[in-house]
């Protein structure tokens, strides 16, 4: 818990990050997790998102999934501006084991290493990890 | 303390739903409040009353149902992630025109902005998943 937490109009701004570890596609964590994402911009909380391992994947641009029979979703990840959701944290070691760099991804992050990310995680109040 | 408590994997299959039961009950011997379980991806299943464990195996639904109703405990189950896993109670079955609905006592389905409510309310809110 950060011990600087601001009370505006009665309500509590918390410091959310949510952190998305698995591949767009395979599983239904990053679309379930980007719902919660859109949800949480209506409480006015401070959120931010990480991505980390398989999760860097979600960012690629270019995704096609006609073949899989699946909605492409990561166009909503370039909506989230248009929410006050600006802060995107990506883990360096996750892209580069990945053979990918920023110039992949179709929105503007803040690449970090890991050690930088632990200490995002550490000023938060709540992680929800997906 | 006041922990919310988010689950994401379904019954049996995972361990995570017996980690946060285990961990409510252990918070609660303590002394502290367990003020809400909120259920998400395949954690949905969690609130189906139709599962028929084997007698000499532990009954996960009905064990939730118990502790929430000694202990006052708002167990919450996604809509949206209840809808596309066939978890119905009564009003979404009447209203989608379905035959049946299934939720155990002592569980009710509501949005996703339970979750962030949790968050913000809560000490902790604490993750159990994959």
């Amino acid at each position: 818990m950060s011990d600087d937490m601001d009370f505006e109009e009665g309500g509590t701004i918390k410091k959310f990050m949510f952190v998305n570890r698995k591949a767009p596609y395979g599983t239904i964590y990053a679309l379930e997790g980007l719902e919660v994402v859109l949800i949480s911009a209506a409480f006015d909380q401070d959120v931010s998102l990480a991505f980390v391992d398989d999760g860097v994947f979600q960012l690629v641009k270019g995704q096609k999934t006609d073949g899989i029979e699946m909605k492409n979703f990561s166009p909503t990840y370039r909506a989230l501006e248009g929410y006050d959701i600006e802060k995107l944290y990506v883990d360096r070691e996750s892209l580069e084991a990945r053979g990918l760099s920023e110039d992949d991804l179709l929105v503007d992050v803040q690449v970090m290493s890991a050690a930088e990310m632990g200490d995002m995680m550490a000023q938060q109040d709540v992680v929800i990890s997906f | 303390m006041k922990f919310a408590i988010m689950v994401s994997e379904g019954p049996y299959t995972h361990q995570a739903t017996d980690s946060a039961y285990q961990f409510a009950k252990a918070a609660i011997a303590k002394g502290h409040e367990v003020t809400r379980v909120f259920f998400y991806h395949d954690g949905v299943n969690n609130g189906t009353r139709l599962t028929v464990p084997p007698q000499d195996d532990r009954n996960i639904v009905n064990r939730w149902s118990e502790i929430a109703t000694q202990n006052n405990i708002d167990l919450v189950i996604c809509i949206a992630a209840a809808q596309r896993r066939g978890l119905l109670d009564e009003n979404e079955a009447k209203r989608q025109g379905k035959d049946a609905n299934n939720i155990a006592p002592g569980f009710r389905i509501s949005g996703l902005g339970q979750l962030v409510e949790a968050g913000i309310q809560s000490d902790r809110l604490v993750v159990f998943g994959d």
